[in-house]
Formats: C-alpha cells, sequence, structure tokens
C-alpha cells in the first residue's frame, strides 16, 4: 500500500487524528507521518486560514465596507491599508488606521468590548490630562442632571468645581 | 486512604498551575509588524532593548535579548512548550527578538502580531503580582519610547480584540473533575456568556489535553486592567469551587475506584517503556489529581511540572541531544518519566 500523502513511497505508519470531533484515519509513509507529528510547529495538519476565521468571528461579515459613507479609495496616508483591507483580515495595520477607521470600526468594537471607551491606565505623559478631562465629563453628567431636577443651587457648585478642575490642569 | 480533611484543603491551591498577564504595545509612528518596511523591524529590537539596558530599574538586570532567527529549531520550540514565546513568533519571517528574565517570569515578545508583548508568567494563582510586574515594565519602556495610544480608545494595538488596556490576563487550572464528568462542557459555554474565555491548552479533548484549561479575558475596553484581572480572578475561583465540591463527591462516590484509578495511571508512568505524548499527558492529570488529594505522597510539584515538560517534544530531544523520531520520543519520554519518579 502506498502513502496517501505522497503516493510515493510505502505506507507504515497509521495516524488517527480527531479533527473538529470527527475521526480521521490516513495511511502514511514514515516522511510524510513526520511532517503530522507534533515535532512541527504547524503540526496540525493543514489548518483553517485563521485571518478568515477571525473576521468571521468578530462580526466583520456584519460590515458592509461597500457603504455610502465609505469613500471607494479610503486608504491609511501612514501605512497604506485600505478598510476593505482590514475587512478580509481583521486586523489593523497601524496607529492612524483608528482614526482614519474610527466611525466605520465602533460596530466592530461594540461587537468586541460592548464599549468604545477606554478606562484604564494611560502612559504617564497622559494620564494627568486624561483624568482630568474623565472627571470633568462626570462633572458635566451630573450637572445636566442637576439642571434637570432644578437643583440650582447644586448646578453651580458643581460648575465651580469644574472650573477648578480644568484650571489646575492650566497650572 | 485519604488524608485529613485539612490536608486537602491547603493542597487544593495546586488547582491554579499558573498565572499570566500580557500587555499589547507598539511603538507610536511606525506600522504594526504586518505592514512594516524592511528594516523597521530591527529598528524596533534596537530601541526596546536600548530602553531596557538603560534603565536604572533593578528588574532590566535580570534581561537578556534573544534573536528568534539566531536560535536553533529545537530551542525556539522549547520556549514555545513553555509558553515563554507564542508559536506565532517562534514561527515568524521577520526579524523578531524576546527578552526574558533568567527565571522566566518575564518575557517580552518583540514583533509578534505587536511590536511588543510584555508577558508575565507566576506559578499559582498570582494574577495581581504578574500584573504589577508587567506595570513595572510597561512604565519603564514608556520612560523612553512612546506608545501608540489614544484619548478614547486607549492602547492601539494590530488587532481591534486587544484595544484598549491591551491586556490579557489568564489563569492556568488543572480541572480532572471536571474534565472526567464532562461537567466541563457547561462551564466552556459559560464563560463566553460573561465575556470570558475557557479553552484546553494542549487542544480541545479535555482528557488527552491532560485537563489543562485556560481561563482569560476577552474584553480589553471599557474596563480597567484592575477590573478585568479581578473579572477573571472571580471566575477562576468560581471554577476552582466546583473543581473542588466534585473532587470530593467523586471521591466519596467511591474511594477504592477513585485510589484504583490513580494508582493505575501512577503505574504505568513508573513502568512502561513506550509511552505517547497524549498517554503521558492523561496519566499525569491523575496523578497529579492524586497528589492534590493527598491519595499520593512522596511525589513533589516541581517533579510533576517537569513530566509536564517532558510530554512535550522539543523539549525531550533538547535532553537527548539530539533529534528523534516519534518512535524514539516516545521511548525516550517514558525513560525520563520512570527515571523522574525513581529519584523522587
Amino acid at each position: 500500500m502506498l502513502c496517501q500523502q505522497c503516493n510515493k513511497r510505502p505506507a507504515n505508519v497509521h495516524l488517527t487524528k480527531i479533527v473538529n470531533g470527527s475521526k480521521v484515519e490516513m495511511l502514511l509513509c514514515d516522511q510524510c507521518a513526520r511532517g503530522k507529528s507534533q515535532l512541527g510547529f504547524g503540526g496540525f495538519g493543514p489548518s483553517l486560514n485563521i485571518n478568515d476565521f477571525l473576521s468571521g468571528f468578530i462580526g466583520l461579515s456584519h460590515i458592509d465596507i461597500h457603504a455610502e459613507h465609505v469613500p471607494k479609495e479610503a486608504c491609511c496616508e501612514v501605512c497604506g491599508m485600505g478598510f476593505g483591507d482590514f475587512g478580509k483580515t481583521g486586523k489593523m495595520g497601524c496607529g492612524n488606521c483608528y482614526s482614519k477607521f474610527g466611525e466605520m470600526l465602533k460596530p466592530v468594537l461594540k461587537r468586541l468590548h460592548g464599549n468604545y471607551e477606554h478606562t484604564g491606565k494611560a502612559p504617564a505623559g497622559i494620564s494627568k490630562v486624561l483624568e482630568v478631562s474623565r472627571e470633568v465629563e462626570r462633572l458635566k453628567e451630573l450637572l445636566g442632571k442637576a439642571v434637570q431636577n432644578e437643583e440650582y443651587e447644586k448646578a453651580a457648585e458643581i460648575r465651580d468645581r469644574i472650573k477648578a478642575v480644568e484650571g489646575g490642569l492650566k497650572e | 486512604m485519604m488524608a485529613e480533611e485539612n490536608n486537602i484543603e491547603s493542597r487544593e491551591a495546586q488547582i491554579a498551575i499558573s498565572s499570566r498577564v500580557r500587555l499589547a504595545r507598539n511603538i507610536d509612528g511606525i506600522p504594526f509588524p504586518t505592514r512594516m518596511n524592511a528594516g523597521q523591524d530591527e529598528t524596533i529590537i534596537n530601541r526596546v532593548w536600548e530602553s531596557i539596558s538603560q534603565s536604572s530599574e533593578a528588574v532590566s538586570k535580570n534581561l537578556v535579548l534573544m534573536k528568534i532567527g539566531r536560535l536553533d529549531p529545537i530551542d525556539r520550540q522549547i520556549l514555545v512548550e513553555k509558553h515563554i514565546i507564542s508559536p506565532d513568533l517562534g514561527e515568524s519571517k521577520r526579524e523578531s527578538a524576546v527578552i526574558i528574565s533568567r527565571d522566566e517570569k518575564i518575557s517580552i515578545m518583540i514583533n509578534e502580531e505587536d511590536h511588543l508583548r510584555i508577558q508575565c508568567i507566576f506559578p499559582g494563582m498570582q494574577l495581581d503580582d504578574a500584573w504589577q510586574l508587567c506595570n513595572k515594565l510597561d512604565v519603564l519602556l514608556e520612560e523612553k519610547i512612546d506608545f501608540a495610544f489614544d484619548k478614547k480608545l486607549g492602547y492601539l494595538t494590530c488587532c481591534p480584540t486587544n484595544v484598549g488596556t491591551g491586556i490579557r490576563a489568564s489563569v492556568m487550572l488543572h480541572l480532572p473533575a471536571l474534565g472526567m464528568t464532562g461537567y466541563i462542557r457547561n462551564i466552556l459555554e459559560a464563560g463566553g456568556k460573561i465575556g470570558i474565555a475557557i479553552r484546553g491548552i494542549y487542544g480541545e479533548n479535555s482528557e488527552a489535553s491532560g485537563n489543562m484549561f485556560q481561563i482569560s479575558n476577552q474584553v480589553t475596553l471599557g474596563q480597567t486592567e484592575e477590573e478585568i484581572i479581578a473579572n477573571v480572578k472571580n471566575v477562576a475561583s468560581q471554577i476552582i469551587e466546583q473543581e473542588k465540591l466534585l473532587r470530593r463527591e467523586l471521591y466519596n462516590q467511591n474511594p477504592y475506584r477513585f485510589e484504583d484509578r490513580i494508582y493505575r495511571s501512577l503505574g504505568l508512568l513508573s513502568n512502561a517503556r513506550i509511552m505517547t505524548a497524549e498517554e503521558s499527558l492523561k496519566l499525569l492529570s491523575d496523578v497529579r489529581l492524586g497528589v492534590d488529594m493527598g491519595t499520593i505522597g512522596g511525589i513533589n510539584m516541581e517533579t510533576l511540572n517537569e513530566m509536564m515538560l517532558v510530554t512535550q517534544p522539543a523539549y525531550i530531544q533538547r535532553l537527548a541531544g539530539k533529534t528523534l523520531s516519534p518512535d524514539e520520543r516516545d521511548i525516550r519520554r517514558a525513560e525520563l518519566i520512570r527515571s523522574s519518579l525513581r529519584n523522587d
């Protein structure tokens, strides 16, 4: 019996694999079997295209890359990636891609994280600024609520705090 | 028979094998590795290594740089088997490198999917320590390097699945009771619903993979690093509780059957002359369970961990000092396991 892979050498290895829950049996020669063994990095047989898989998984198939608001030749100025490339690979080309494709990315981020806004740490140089703008945003929300509830005294207090917080940054 | 109840309590900590935190970072103004120009890969390695070697922090003194292209294939795969580098980095076609600490707790992968992947691995359940060390390295690098960061989106990464904190916090758990009863399937399903990924480490079939599972966060944007870590820890602790309950139940249902299974596995490991990777992972899971439960005495954790490494092909070949065929590896593996158990 010849090896089922190369059809040249005699088969002397019986290989059984479980692929996605179903059993696959092969008769191989030593050489081809070694290629499929645990040694090689890619030793798990022909793997699926991970990028295709990922882009499907993170819901890119739901984005219409031909939608009207996407200019046909929208490409990142820094790395040259188009939004269509992103649709295929699910990967960004550089940091600038995020601002270039910001609006189009929103549904992806929402699907992945349920959220668009970073609340974690920031580089030292930015963290102070970021802290202040997060605090100001929080206070502005409170201010809105206070005004809505006609609590004008409280609103004035909050307004002063916003000024103080913003002033602190300028110093 | 089994050891005293209080003894079991202290040993159950062993369900958590290791804790890992990694941060994805990119250098501002340079395309991510998949879209880099020729030469930029080298520039990044140099810049990162420079900022580390110029740092006065004590932690930087213990780090060494290894260029992946200069390692022989077996050494590369050993790094993969020890989870120090990813399989992708091991195979990388572009110039890539890893910075490792002597105790192997720290590894900074350069030019993987992102310019930097800062990773810290600690034994047992020590996610907070792993995060603190990662953060320390991040701060140290940030003194010299501007990372790609957006005020709204946080740290920018090649894949949008990592954007924001760029953090992946994971705990490796040994879950034989959940694995052998099949309850693990319910847990795998439930995890996905709460933004936690749970997957087998050495493959999908849980018994064959030694019942090792990795619990990690999926969401990286909109939560702080501390919240993410607390979430992973919380889910891992709940799974550990379930595993403990089930272990006791399995034992109490039929102590003789329980012990018989463990001693049979120990018997095979102590005596077999041919041992495949798959079989050894399965048997080692039983023995580890026996050690945890106090059924087997006299085998320490180092021996168990050493035997886990021996299940992997490259490590065996490094010990043998030559390339071995799969059949030769199985024979060698059986020898190494027998000798580990004798020495203990």
